[in-house]
């Protein structure tokens, strides 16, 4: 009976060694991919316990963290959620991050290791550290000049410091109260299926996530790569542009909105928006040359990051004479995000310089100490100083006496160019009204701001709709907040 | 330790009454204390956790656990001397481990609170390990009451029947607020009974039969026994649909034969019979099927959009506790909701206490089953050494079965962790489990009584 026994106790300790070898198996080996499952709640019970760290504008927080007291301890709020939505996006317990939210939630949420005091240390203790903040570029007062002046319309601003990249201002109208998607239960599900459903699409970032015909505003391109070709050499010499233009290779007659335009000169024909002009100066320069500039702009970069992904502005290099015509004025398949075409206002008045624009001006710790710093940005060159020059005169002339007289602000050098894009099949859309300017004050070494604004559907009367009329007071109200602060 | 009372036994000769053999009553008393200090540590690290300050309990809850364990070994110091020391400071840190793990998830269900009921059936458990090891004086007396145990073990297993299913399993039955769990009673008769009846009958047992390529199996006329206990532990599963105490009986009455009678064709039987169960089973009974299903694919329900059920959750539970686990009272085990502080207890020692600690327990267990066993070895009467093994093996297989189930090694069956769980029936039968081992090894190691090996 003893060996007996000893066999069954031998069984039983065989019983001992399949429990411990599969809790070492359940508990370290397949530990990773357990975790790793979504239907965990735990990292979500991790992640909501501490309060999120904020998004700071100019200093002050426009974003806070209500303890509820649930499951899901901490919940995101926002100070002035739709005005600031097109920077902070969203930060659901249900429906996941969107921009800042997004692109930064390591360091908000706490879970970058850059936090951890010592390396692996939060491995070690399994703890987590307090979430950072994340100062943003944006300038508050430009911020709410633009979403004013926007207001009860459809559209977007973008704008920038020329000189560096920052991002002053990026709204987009109609938008959205962030903070009511960012609990879990009936009040943000209902939320989230009301804004889907909406026509006019408020959670979209229209300043950077959605493509506009740049329409005349394009010119601005088509006129700076002229000039580096060297196809214009005098501002001011007859271009020997026939009115209206017959598209090369077809019978389509181009017209221009405005008389005066037959033979008129690159100035003449900037400031008043000749459509004849620039579309036979896009075909004299030719594909090469156009694409050249347009992507030393930025057009055909689907890699921009300001850190959220910004949409990909599109020149077309695979056109015939006529399509070339056409996207020379800014229609066929150029289309462009309003912060491409501030970036293109920007680079002229930085002296043919474009830097990549950033939201993100530093990250800090709790704490106060700084993370991550956005330093120096890379700069390209987009056309030759003198070139930039010869463009800065242009853009001023629309101010002073052509299209854009409303963006005219006192006691500053302002340039710009307006823009009227056909859109839709047969151009039956409500044309989107268009400006693109930059300003410097009169004591400034350089220019302060370079902003784009896009109107949809400005007004009902279509004929009344014209980047001059609408979109310049928005621009001029975003350039004087700029100047002024 | 034991091999050493072993050879003390043995070398004692003629001229031994002048020396008094060791008994180890110190050794128990310091590792009871140890385990009271170390369960009260326990509980303080939950309190410290969850609300930074130590629980204003503490002191109670440490005196209350220490008196129990004091009282118990007073009655093993008084009547069984000579036991071997590690069973009850064992049932003592199981037990108070228990009680704390409870605890620490009643923080997290505010309105239903376990641990106090807990603390009374533990005190019951004790009280009973007391007045077993007071009454009983010779375990051989058992054998006078061989079919007594089988009629109650029997009375037990039927009356849930008679009452509502309780989330699919007949199994309790509530009596003024408290529910009882009559199965587990009636293991320890049941083990009484297998071995009074294998001790009786096993030279019956052992005549050989027909030889069948290299297995003997056993003749026509005692395969009834066997057969018999296998349609009971059927019934068992089919009327009240627990697979695990179906399992229980049948695993432990096979081990018991094999020890009896040596034939490795009981084995092959058993297994046989035990498969063909199995699988009618899982064909016919959706409950069974079902669990059989989660086995196989734990997260299929995830993948249905239905979310995690439980066994993915402990799952989870016990992956997030890693090597060294998050630490008692940080763990969100109460995620698996229902039967968290019963059948998935282990979850919470697995997520809280990590590998490590999950590793203490099933070595502890360990050790409990292999005193058992020494018992068994080293006793010289057959009922005596089936006894032991007997209650060692379920202590053993029961761990195996719960344990292995929410572990995802086998199909999870409703079963409570020994002394952990929540559960008062399983809580006072595991300490008259002990009490019985207590009481074996006590006439194992006596000097001139059992304790010669053969």
């Amino acid at each position: 009976m003893t060996r007996h026994i000893r066999r069954a106790g031998l069984f039983c300790a065989l019983l001992l060694v399949a429990l411990l070898v599969n809790a070492a198996r359940v508990q370290v080996l397949r530990a990773d991919a357990y975790d790793d499952n979504p239907a965990d709640r735990r990292d979500a019970i991790t992640r909501y316990r501490q309060p999120r760290g904020d998004i700071l504008v100019a200093g002050r927080p426009v974003t806070g963290s209500r303890d509820t007291g649930e499951h899901l301890r901490y919940e995101r709020t926002y100070t002035d959620g739709p005005l600031y939505a097109p920077v902070t996006g969203f930060a659901s317990q249900e429906y996941g991050t969107t921009l800042l939210e997004h692109t930064e939630d390591g360091l908000l949420s706490g879970a970058d290791p850059v936090l951890a005091p010592l390396p692996l240390w939060n491995e070690f203790t399994r703890s987590r550290n307090a979430g950072g903040h994340v100062v943003t570029t944006i300038d508050p007062a430009a911020q709410r000049a633009a979403y004013e002046g926007l207001r009860s319309r459809k559209g977007a601003v973008a704008a920038v410091e020329p000189s560096t990249g920052r991002i002053l201002a990026l709204v987009s109208v109609p938008s959205y109260d962030p903070g009511l998607l960012s609990g879990n239960g009936r009040t943000a599900r209902d939320a989230w299926a009301r804004l889907n459903a909406d026509p006019d699409r408020p959670m979209l970032n229209r300043a950077v996530q959605r493509t506009y015909p740049p329409g005349s505003t394009f010119k601005v391109v088509t006129a700076a790569a002229a000039l580096n070709a060297g196809v214009v050499t005098d501002l001011d010499e007859p271009t020997d542009s026939p009115g209206p233009y017959r598209l090369p290779g077809t019978t389509t007659r181009l017209t221009n909105g405005s008389p005066g335009c037959a033979d008129a000169s690159v100035r003449e024909a900037f400031t008043w928006s000749c459509n004849t002009v620039f579309a036979k100066l896009g075909v004299e320069t030719g594909v090469a040359d156009m694409t050249a500039t347009a992507q030393a702009f930025g057009f055909n970069d689907g890699d921009l990051r300001v850190p959220f992904r910004v949409a990909r502005s599109t020149f077309d290099t695979t056109v015939d004479r006529a399509q070339l015509a056409l996207a020379s004025i800014g229609q066929y398949n150029t289309r462009a995000t309003p912060l491409q075409m501030a970036m293109v206002a920007a680079a002229v008045a930085n002296g043919g310089q474009v830097r990549e624009p950033y939201l993100v001006e530093r990250t800090v710790r709790a704490g106060g100490g700084t993370v991550s710093t956005a330093g120096s940005r890379p700069v390209r060159r987009v056309m030759h100083p003198s070139t930039a020059m010869l463009m800065r005169e242009l853009m001023r002339g629309v101010v002073e006496k052509g299209t854009g007289t409303k963006a005219a602000v006192r006691g500053a050098v302002v340039g710009g160019k307006t823009g009227t894009a056909q859109h839709g099949l047969g151009n039956s859309g409500t044309p989107y009204a268009w400006f693109v300017s930059w300003a410097q004050g009169r004591e400034d070494m350089e220019a302060k701001v370079a902003v784009a604004v896009v109107v949809e559907d400005a007004a009902a009367n279509r004929r009344e709709v014209s980047g001059g009329g609408t979109a310049a007071p928005i621009a001029r109200a975003v350039m004087e907040a700029v100047l002024n602060s | 330790m034991s091999k050493a009372g072993i050879t003390l036994a043995t070398a004692r000769g003629p001229a031994a009454p002048t020396v008094r053999p060791s008994r180890r009553r110190g050794i128990e008393l310091t590792l009871i204390v140890l385990a009271v200090l170390l369960s009260v540590y326990g509980y303080c690290a939950v309190g410290l956790a969850q609300n930074g300050s130590v629980p204003p309990g503490a002191a109670g809850y440490g005196a209350g656990l220490g008196v129990l364990a004091l009282v118990a070994h007073l009655a093993v110091r008084w009547r069984a001397p000579h036991a071997d020391p590690l069973p009850l400071p064992i049932g003592v840190l199981l037990n108070g481990l228990g009680l704390v793990l409870i605890y620490r998830l009643d923080l997290e269900t505010p309105g239903d609170p376990a641990a106090p009921t807990q603390l009374v059936w533990s005190t019951l458990g004790v009280a009973l390990f007391t007045v077993v090891v007071l009454v009983l004086r010779d375990h051989r007396v058992l054998q006078c009451y061989t079919y007594v145990c089988v009629a109650a073990a029997l009375v037990l297993l039927t009356v849930p029947i008679l009452f509502p299913a309780v989330n699919g399993a007949r199994i309790w039955i509530r009596v003024a607020g408290f529910s009882i769990q009559p199965g587990e009673f009636a293991k320890v008769l049941l083990a009484v009974f297998f071995a009074a009846y294998l001790a009786a009958n096993r030279s019956a047992l052992t005549y050989a039969g027909r030889r069948v390529w290299r297995l003997q199996l056993p003749t026509g006329r005692v395969l009834g026994p066997i057969v018999a206990v296998w349609l009971v532990s059927v019934g068992v599963l089919v009327l009240e649909r627990d697979l695990g105490t179906s399992l229980l009986f049948f695993g432990l009455f096979v081990v018991l034969l094999y020890v009896a009678t040596g034939r490795t064709g009981w084995i092959a039987v058993g297994l046989l019979l035990a498969s063909l169960g199995a699988v009618a089973v899982g064909r016919l009974e959706p409950h069974v099927h079902h669990r059989i299903e989660t086995w196989l694919h734990p997260f299929a329900s995830i993948e249905a959009g239905e979310g995690p059920n439980q066994l993915a959750q402990s799952l989870f539970a016990f992956a997030e506790g890693g090597m060294l686990g998050t630490g008692l009272g940080l763990g969100h085990s109460v995620l698996i909701g229902f039967a968290v502080k019963s059948d998935f207890i282990l979850a919470t020692a697995g997520e809280e206490l990590g590998l490590a600690g999950l590793s203490a327990i099933f070595l502890l267990y360990g050790l409990l089953v292999e005193r058992g066993y020494r018992a068994g070895l080293a006793l010289r009467d057959p009922f005596g050494r089936l006894l032991a093994v007997g209650l060692a093996s379920l202590v053993a297989l029961q761990v195996f079965v719960i344990a292995g189930g929410v572990t995802g090694l086998i199909p999870l069956t409703g079963m409570a962790m020994p002394f952990l769980a929540q559960g008062g029936s399983s809580v006072v039968t595991n300490w008259t489990i002990v009490a019985l081992l207590v009481r074996l090894s006590d006439s194992a190691r006596r000097p001139g009584g059992g304790g010669a090996v053969r």
